[in-house]
């Protein structure tokens, strides 16, 4: 992958502190984070974004060993939408086709319906975001994944966005 | 997360922006894209698309609150910040537990002097005016002649020979024409009125370590300055400003009125001291919600009278007899008679309760609707204001909420919802 733990494109508008990273180091979108700034990503590149396609309403999707795909909003997203207070999920064995809403996110003052990147089944939900709904925010690409469905069209996953061009997309849209 | 709606109920006529169809909108709303571009000499200009037609106005700490990292928006024509790079629960927190300053100096100040300057307050809001003590003040109403209520202030009886008022920005229109309205009909009957209005700037100082911060500023002494009580005073080395003690967030806290081209100079100083941060119109709403205090537009507005707002306390016990204030004829009786539906507070868990929430009885059917919600950061449940009709209105109720479709199980709450803190002395 690509010069990984290199910092890429910073425009001269982020202050960042980021040490340079080798690849022998492990990689958390935490330590590669500085503080996050409202309206501005970190541009990374990362072994645990990378693996990653996103939708253009900034959730994203893994594809897992098992073949199933976990999904969770990304940290552009987490950040507009502050403190998560409350995660609305759906159950296990729901079917869902493409951009259907599939349940919600509430901080406290803003909230935000959740949108399937795929068409599947729920086959599991993160029941640990019902005591801890900020690990959506501490830890977007990992704990606080929201919820594991089948794959029911490969194809779809194509028409994501890889890393960078999710990167460009929001970069787009600050614009 | 296709759109994100972002609920800034914080004042005046209680916005609720719905962001445009992509997270984009919640960003120009809240972050960046709102000032990053425009290094306007004059008024910004609101890029929220349909949002503000008009230039937004500025306080003197504008400039301040982005050099802060302040994320601004547009507020009842006034560009503030909604918070500061701590997250919002964290500022929240930090003014439960330390000293928050939020900038306020959008909200109206004005100053009543005259001999006749009480009865010309009395004309006006629901209050005993003339009943306060020298630097004394208390929360009142502007009424209608319907009985409505068209904004909640502030009047302090200063012993400087005038009322100092302090209204809310969203209605600074509205009241100002009214008083000045109200001003010419006294003059045009030879009564001794006169009004100003203030250009200073107005600083809020909140939470349990002000008083150990401002003291070090301050020849009085504040363990003297009880809740509701004011007084001028040279803060910090800036003379005329004016020290009130009350607030917007259930804890012992201050609101300092100080020339504006000072104001920068005492909140650096206020700054300097480890246990204050700056916090925005965020942590400001969730903190008075949480305080059980009624924000204008959204819990009270003209077609809600003080009895139906549960405010009856805010109506002078002279004034219930002598009904010489707008309204008198509808509001006084209700006292007595009591209101189809009532203002309670509510508690739930699951899913956050916002405004325009429907309030169901337990059986289903819709009681009332929510005027104010939020996840509290305190307890962690959701708190919220709203009317019921008033056979549910006694607190312990169990009621539902109808939110994303479901209903999800209520309790009809007293309120402060937490504990409030003011000084007594």
């Amino acid at each position: 992958m690509a010069a990984c733990g290199l910092l890429r494109s910073l425009s001269s508008n982020f202050f960042t502190v980021l040490p340079l990273l080798n690849r022998s180091v492990t990689l958390s979108p935490l330590r590669l984070a500085s503080t996050p700034y409202f309206g501005r990503t970190i541009t990374t590149s990362s072994r645990v974004t990378a693996d990653l396609k996103f939708t253009d309403k900034h959730e994203w999707i893994r594809v897992e060993d098992d073949g199933n795909g976990t999904i969770g909003i990304s940290k552009f997203a987490q950040e507009a939408l502050g403190d998560v207070v409350y995660c609305g999920l759906p159950e296990v064995g729901t079917q869902l086709a493409q951009q259907d809403e599939f349940g919600a996110l509430e901080s406290v003052k803003a909230a935000s319906e959740l949108y399937s990147p795929l068409t599947g089944e729920v086959v599991e939900v993160n029941t640990l975001l019902a005591d801890n709904p900020g690990l959506v925010n501490k830890s977007c690409y990992t704990d606080g994944w929201l919820m594991k469905m089948t794959i029911g069209n490969p194809a779809e996953l194509d028409a994501l966005m890889d890393e960078a061009a999710y990167d460009r997309y929001i970069r787009s849209i600050e614009d | 997360m296709m759109w994100a709606r972002l609920l800034v109920g914080v004042g005046g006529s209680g916005l609720w922006l719905r962001a445009s169809r992509d997270l984009r909108g919640l960003l120009r709303v809240g972050g960046a894209a709102c000032v990053g571009r425009r290094q306007a000499s004059s008024g910004e200009e609101c890029p929220v698309k349909g949002h503000c037609t008009e230039a937004l106005k500025k306080t003197p700490l504008f400039d301040f609150h982005r050099e802060q990292g302040g994320k601004m928006v547009g507020f009842a024509g006034w560009s503030m910040p909604v918070q500061y790079k701590d997250s919002h629960i964290a500022s929240h927190m930090h003014t439960r537990e330390h000293c928050s300053i939020f900038d306020v100096s959008h909200m109206l100040q004005t100053k009543v002097h005259g001999k006749d300057r009480v009865k010309f307050m009395e004309s006006l809001v629901v209050g005993d005016i003339a009943e306060l003590k020298d630097n004394q003040g208390t929360l009142s109403l502007f009424t209608t002649e319907k009985g409505g209520i068209i904004d909640d202030l502030i009047v302090t009886r200063t012993d400087q020979g005038y009322l100092y008022v302090v209204s809310n920005a969203g209605c600074a229109d509205k009241d100002s024409a009214r008083m000045k309205a109200r001003l010419a009909e006294f003059k045009a009957a030879g009564l001794d009125v006169d009004m100003e209005f203030l250009d200073e700037a107005l600083i809020a100082v909140q939470g349990p370590s002000m008083a150990q911060v401002l003291q070090q500023g301050l020849k009085e002494d504040l363990s003297k300055l009880t809740f509701m009580n004011s007084t001028l005073a040279t803060v910090f080395g800036i003379p005329g400003c004016r020290v009130t003690r009350c607030g917007y967030t259930g804890e012992d806290g201050v609101e300092i009125s100080v020339p504006a081209s000072r104001v920068v100079e005492l909140t650096e100083k206020l700054l300097s001291h480890s246990e204050v941060k700056l916090a925005g119109l965020g942590s400001r709403d969730s903190l008075r919600l949480e305080a059980g205090l009624c924000l204008y537009g959204n819990d009270i507005d003209e077609t809600t009278t003080p009895v139906e707002g549960t405010l009856v306390w805010t109506i002078g016990k002279r004034r219930r007899q002598t009904k010489d204030f707008p309204g008198a004829d509808i509001i006084v009786p209700q006292i007595k008679a009591k209101t189809a539906r009532k203002r309670v507070g509510l508690v739930s868990t699951g899913p956050p309760v916002r405004q325009h929430t429907p309030i169901l009885s337990p059986d289903g059917k819709v009681i009332g609707e929510v005027t104010s919600g939020c996840p509290s950061p305190c307890l962690k449940k959701n708190i919220a204001m709203g009317y019921v009709d008033s056979a549910f209105a006694k607190n312990g109720t169990a009621i539902q909420v109808e939110v994303r479709k479901k209903a999800v199980p209520a309790t009809v709450s007293k309120m402060p919802f937490v504990p409030t803190n003011y000084y007594s002395g």
